[in-house]
């Protein structure tokens, strides 16, 4: 189990020396640095120096090895735009695009799970077959539209929530939060529900896909044959089979939410990092895009490893391979 | 046959299908006593796991009960509402499915879920029923039940599999239990501890078994009488030492034949040529005549119905000549 | 490159053996299309778009990418058939005096031409990758495929504004509009290749093992004409599905990306182009700038993906 766990761990540190080596080649060879610092109008010798200042005349591994160094410091650079370093901007940030990504992953989890069981144990009633239309919209439906159109009904013309920002917040030692304040709460549903539409018609779909499957095994006719009552041969049995794969999906799904929000974020003027990312796109900021993908990487990386730790713990099968493999 | 168990008149099964219905089984009757074992064999696609699964109450849609009755004590069980049938499943009829590597929950320790079964049948406390789910572990013959009640399926073999669905079947002291092909996916040497044990358990408990296979071998065997399936219908029903010693009816005859026995001289095992009609195509007159090597004018326009030949019911309108002529 | 290579080696090999294999296809297709009535509908909505694209310019009543064309005097009117709306702008004008209607035919137009060009450059980048990664094997094959999972797990649209923004820090920012779309392609190509690569690698690794191909090699032909004659039409099945549901994948991070603003401008308004800037009168009441481009981007994406899963659907009943 321990080996298992340190195998994965050291497949995850791989997957982000590789990203990290992209992120590097973006800061270093995507344009001229010292174009980024100096004038248009500055001397050569002047120009030289700053080359120099920054290490830029070394071998290019070593550069590589001190931006590692650096990037595990939590120092990733200072952004072009804002004067500002890197890692502050993000981690003022950070708040505001981790509580969005929960509520929409909560959001998407309830619901889509409760809609694809519904689907698949009343399949023939028309609310199943609703259900089913919908989700097919969601799931091809751009998320900007999404968000545009929450907004025209619920901002602009029933004018219930509102349509940007995060309302109030409260700080609590760096963090700050939206949870605290009715405004807070009332600005983050409409930006859940548009960052968890997608996540939740997927879900739907593949809770719906699995139960039909596992309500056709043995195990299911058999708990049948036995005759435990229809609740415990549903949600006993064939709901906890059909949530085993589930989770896996889900919680990959977890990270996509987070690289989402870019999008959500950009449509509500949420003042979170993927808006910041957007902003250095369009402003070809690069340590902020650096510093993003290898942030997104990392945590994408550990909600694999958790996935994988997670999934061993509920499925017992795994548990026993896995340790013999140990 | 006084004390009959279970009591199947006329029995006839359908499947809606979108070119018309299926007729799987076609006025099926027979009767199982108490401490009887009742072995129906066939080919594949004869009919024997749907009748089965008719007595059980388990045909999935489309399929139904188009005809007849099934009586289990005296009580009409094939028309009771889902709930009422769901309380004789389990409590009052066993069932044991062919595949142990299938028929388990995998995420379930063996133990709850045999205790899940007692307790749904019956008012014995947690910690009674799992007293009890030891014993019935004992009792199939696994050893060190304390310990292993705590196993999961996957640790179990593929015979104990089979002993641990066998006590569950047994859990709530059923009259009745359906055996659907129990040792098909067993390794050979493990296919006579399960008969022999069944034939123990329903002797010691006087429970009557209808016990399916397509092998002829394990009605030898295991059996008091048997009934030959062909097409959805019985083609001769008796006693076992009659029906495998001097099969009447030509097609159970042609099964005897491909029984290897040792006192036959060493040579190509009989075979019936030809194969079973599919349920879309079944002949007029007796299903069987195409391949019937006593094939006459009569068999090709009437259904034979079942005469009573000696102990044994034979469908076959050779008999009915014979008496005739007598 | 690698585009023009595919495309010029994929068409003739298959040729021969594929028109058997279409004909029989085309029966099954064709009886499973009729039952359909949403595929029906799906169809007739995807050729009613692109043929109202391919005709933008013979039946749009303006250019709306031809500045002297636009008048101020027109700007911000309503549709037609409200009160202040005005002949011939049927779906009303934008701030700049653009008529929507006309800015919807060419928006549609230049959505559909980046859409696809983006599907061919990630299907050709994918096929030839998978081919490789499959026939090769060994180290080039491990090293596609940990690609693909490393980028499988990030999401298209990431990448494609990573790869956006990279090049135009590459490049300096001075990009004309045609250099744009072609960047646009490129990380719509880079977004998409996996799952074409993943399907046509597992069918080479069928296949290879198959006795026709051994047979082939064994009079003689050498492996990369094996592979195309042979491997390729066994593949074009899903790889057609993949590509229809790329199209609408692609078409939605296009839109994306000018949502965003880091798309195409302006002064060239695509669909999400069109969408961001009418995004800004959501308030002010003028609701017919984003609204027709919307309905028009939803009808499109809908409608390609509706067929997408009917093909899928059609071809694999297994998966159903």
């Amino acid at each position: 189990m321990l080996a298992f766990i340190l195998r994965r761990a050291l497949q995850s540190v791989a997957v982000l020396a590789v990203v990290g080596l992209i992120a590097f080649s973006m800061f270093r060879f995507a344009g001229d640095p010292v174009n980024q610092i100096v004038g248009a109008d500055t001397p050569v010798a002047e120009r030289a120096e700053v080359r120099r200042s920054l290490g830029l005349d070394d071998p290019t591994l070593v550069q590589f090895a001190r931006y590692a160094g650096n990037v595990l410091r939590g120092n990733f650079g200072i952004s072009y735009q804002f004067r500002q370093p890197v890692a502050s901007l993000l981690a003022e940030r950070m708040p505001a695009t981790l509580e969005l990504a929960f509520c929409a992953t909560v959001f998407a989890l309830s619901v889509g799970i409760l809609m694809g069981v519904y689907c698949a144990l009343r399949r023939e009633t028309w609310l199943a077959k609703l259900f089913q239309a919908v989700s097919l919209v969601g799931v091809s439906l751009p998320t900007f539209l999404i968000g545009i159109l929450l907004i025209f009904l619920f901002s602009v013309t029933l004018g219930w929530l509102p349509s940007y920002g995060r309302g109030d917040t409260v700080r609590l030692g760096w963090w700050t939060t939206g949870f605290l304040t009715g405004s807070g709460l009332k600005a983050l549903i409409l930006p859940a529900i548009t960052l968890g539409l997608f996540q939740m018609t997927l879900i739907m779909r593949l809770v719906r896909a699995e139960m039909l499957e596992v309500l056709r095994t043995d195990y299911i006719r058999f708990a049948r044959a036995r005759g435990l009552t229809t609740r415990a041969v549903h949600f006993g049995h064939a709901l906890k089979n059909t949530l085993v794969p589930v989770i896996t999906i889900a919680g990959l799904q977890l990270g996509s939410v987070i690289a989402f929000s870019i999008i959500t974020e950009t449509v509500f003027q949420w003042p979170g990092m993927g808006l910041l990312f957007v902003q250095a796109v369009q402003n070809v900021d690069i340590p902020i895009m650096a510093a993003y993908l290898l942030l997104v990487a990392a945590i994408f990386v550990t909600i694999n490893l958790v996935v994988d730790v997670l999934y061993t713990v509920v499925d017992p099968r795994l548990r026993l391979s896995v340790g013999k493999a140990a | 046959m006084s004390d009959t168990v279970l009591s199947v008149r006329d029995l006839s099964v359908a499947f809606e299908t979108r070119r018309g219905t299926l007729t799987a089984i076609d006025g099926v009757s027979f009767d199982i006593a108490k401490g009887e074992i009742l072995g129906v064999v066939g080919e594949s696609g004869a009919g024997k796991s749907v009748t089965g699964a008719a007595v059980i109450g388990l045909i999935d849609p489309p399929g139904r009960i188009a005809g007849g009755t099934i009586t289990l004590r005296g009580e009409r069980i094939d028309d009771l509402p889902p709930e009422r049938m769901r309380r004789v499943r389990g409590r009052r009829i066993g069932m044991i499915f062919q595949d142990p590597l299938t028929s388990l929950d995998p995420l379930y320790r063996v133990g709850d879920q045999i205790v899940e079964t007692i307790r749904t049948h019956t008012d014995l406390s947690q910690k009674a029923a799992r007293a009890r789910a030891i014993a019935l572990l004992a009792e199939v013959g696994i050893p060190a039940p304390e310990r292993r009640i705590d196993g999961y399926p996957h640790e179990f073999s593929g015979g104990m599999r089979q002993r641990v669905v066998i006590a569950l079947a047994l859990a709530a002291e059923p009259e009745l239990i359906i055996a659907d092909e129990p040792t098909t996916a067993l390794d050979v040497s493990v296919q006579a501890q399960i008969i022999t044990l069944l034939k123990r358990l329903c002797r010691d408990h006087g429970t009557a078994v209808m016990l399916v296979t397509h092998d002829m071998g394990v009605i030898a065997e295991a059996a008091d009488r048997v009934a030959v399936m062909y097409s959805g219908r019985i083609a001769e029903i008796g006693p076992v030492a009659d029906v495998v010693r001097e099969p009447r009816h030509p097609y159970a005859a042609g099964l005897m034949g491909a029984i290897p026995t040792l006192t036959q001289s060493p040579g190509r095992l009989a075979q019936i040529p030809g194969s079973m009609p599919r349920l879309t195509a079944i002949p007029a007159g007796c299903a069987f005549h195409p391949r019937c090597p006593k094939v006459f004018s009569r068999c090709r326009v009437e259904r034979p119905e079942p005469i009573p030949v000696g102990p044994s019911r034979v469908a076959c309108h050779l008999f009915d000549a014979q008496e005739n002529a007598a | 490159m690698s585009a023009s290579a595919g495309e010029a080696a994929l068409p003739p090999p298959a040729a021969a053996p594929r028109s058997r294999l279409a004909r029989f296809r085309d029966s099954d297709l064709w009886a499973s299309f009729k039952r359909s009535k949403l595929a029906i509908g799906a169809l007739a909505v995807t050729a009613l778009l692109f043929t109202l694209a391919i005709a933008a310019p013979l039946i749009s009543p303006q250019n709306p990418y031809d500045p002297a064309q636009l008048d101020l005097i027109n700007s911000n009117l309503p549709p037609l058939w409200q009160a202040e709306g005005q002949a011939p702008f049927l779906w009303g004008t934008d701030d700049q005096g653009r008529d929507v209607l006309s800015a919807v035919f060419y928006g549609l137009r230049l959505s559909l031409i980046v859409g696809i060009l983006g599907v061919l450059v990630s299907g050709a980048l994918g096929i030839a990758l998978g081919l490789v990664a499959g026939y090769v094997g060994g180290w080039l094959d491990t090293l596609i495929m940990r690609v693909a999972d490393v980028q499988l797990t990030f999401p298209a649209i990431l990448i494609a504004l990573i790869v956006d923004g990279v090049a135009k820090a590459a490049f300096g920012g001075a990009l004309d509009t045609n250099a744009t779309i072609g960047l646009i392609v490129v990380s719509i190509g880079l977004s998409f290749w996996v799952q074409y690569a993943r399907t046509v690698r597992s069918s080479v690794m069928v296949e290879k093992g198959k006795d026709y191909v051994q047979a082939a090699r064994l009079i003689g032909l050498s492996s990369p004409v094996i592979m195309l004659r042979h491997v390729l039409p066994n593949v074009t099945g899903p790889v057609f599905v993949i590509a229809t549901i790329n199209l609408a994948l692609a078409i939605i991070t296009e839109a994306t990306l000018s949502f965003l603003g880091t798309g195409l401008p302006e002064t060239m308004p695509s669909l999400g182009t069109l969408i961001r800037t009418g995004n800004r009168f959501l308030f002010s009441g003028e609701w017919w700038i984003v609204a027709f481009p919307g309905l028009a981007l939803a009808g499109l994406v809908l409608a390609i993906n509706l067929l997408g899963d009917w093909l899928r659907d059609a071809l694999n009943p297994k998966l159903q």
